[in-house]
């Protein structure tokens, strides 16, 4: 792209005046990484589960910010509704401690602490960089609707799809030999 | 919409996942952090196939199949969690350090046994 065009494109869309879709995305950002933030470090277990929620359900939402509903949806019944059950039936059959657990934290927090922030800014620094002046196109009909999922889906991805069903198949196989008890005179 | 923001986000996102992998102890938060992860690396590929515009649709079929891949692997991984918590009594990651190379060898029969009785 040469640079007067750039600068063209960077004009249209005008660099400090955020559309109403880049303000809805960044509120429900900010909302969606203090979720990520408290379930990363909050101390009672069974609050991690429930901002996890909260950080799965604004990622929803920025989905359906950028057009894509079908994906929006599956990721509310999937994650919200699912894996979050599940990660709460773990934290009950573990028997997690219901209040404040002091030690959920392990001894390596400054490490940890060192390389998130390092590769949190390495990654945004690329990114913007890369970035700068690209736009998405919002207009027009939604690209992720059920519709035109359902079509791609089920014309292009077929194979991935069906491979994809036995790999669930096997993992529910493999789910149920790992926790099924054994016998006593097997062992 | 600027692509900036989807990007960043995500990037964020995965930093804070990659913070919870590495500092929480017990292994269910462990889970719940890869699980922001994928998510981040979900919201990336929404984002460049809306960008794109590709006719196959390619990123949102990729995120489909994460979300799939994404709930057999809590499935398996939740399971293994609890067969460790059955035989060992802990979830807690620190503790498991059965297979740590020993400074001086002879002193762990105990953690041993109990690993063999365990398969």
């Amino acid at each position: 792209m040469t640079l007067a065009a750039e600068a063209a494109r960077t004009a249209a869309h005008g660099f400090l005046s955020p559309t109403g879709v880049e303000v809805a995305f960044l509120l429900v950002g900010l909302a969606t990484l203090g979720a990520a933030l408290l379930t990363v470090t909050t101390r009672q277990l069974v609050h991690a589960a429930l901002w996890l929620v909260v950080a799965l359900g604004g990622l929803a939402v920025e989905y359906l910010l950028l057009t894509a509903e079908f994906i929006a949806w599956v990721q509310v019944l999937i994650y919200v509704g699912s894996v979050v059950v599940l990660l709460l039936f773990g934290l009950m059959l573990t028997k997690a401690p219901v209040g404040r657990s002091p030690d959920a934290d392990s001894g390596n927090r400054p490490v940890a602490l060192a390389v998130a922030l390092a590769a949190a800014a390495a990654l945004v620094w690329v990114v913007v960089d890369a970035f700068r002046t690209t736009w998405i196109d919002l207009d027009g009909p939604a690209q992720g609707s059920t519709d035109v999922m359902g079509q791609i889906l089920f014309q292009h991805w077929v194979l991935p799809f069906e491979a994809l069903s036995v790999l669930l198949l096997a993992a529910l196989v493999g789910a149920i030999v790992l926790s099924r008890k054994k016998k006593e005179d097997e062992s | 919409m600027h692509l900036a923001y989807p990007a960043v986000l995500a990037a964020l996102l995965f930093a804070v996942g990659l913070y919870g992998v590495l500092a929480r102890r017990n292994a269910i938060l462990v889970l719940m952090s890869v699980e922001l992860m994928l998510n981040a690396v979900n919201l990336n590929l929404v984002a460049f196939d809306v960008w794109l515009r590709d006719t196959l649709h390619a990123g949102q079929a990729l995120t489909l199949f994460t979300i799939a891949i994404a709930a057999a692997e809590i499935g398996i991984g939740l399971s293994i969690v609890l067969m460790v918590h059955r035989n060992r009594g802990t979830s807690d990651i620190d503790r498991l350090r059965d297979t740590k190379e020993q400074p001086a060898a002879g002193e762990q029969p105990s953690a041993e046994e109990k690993a063999e009785a365990a398969a």
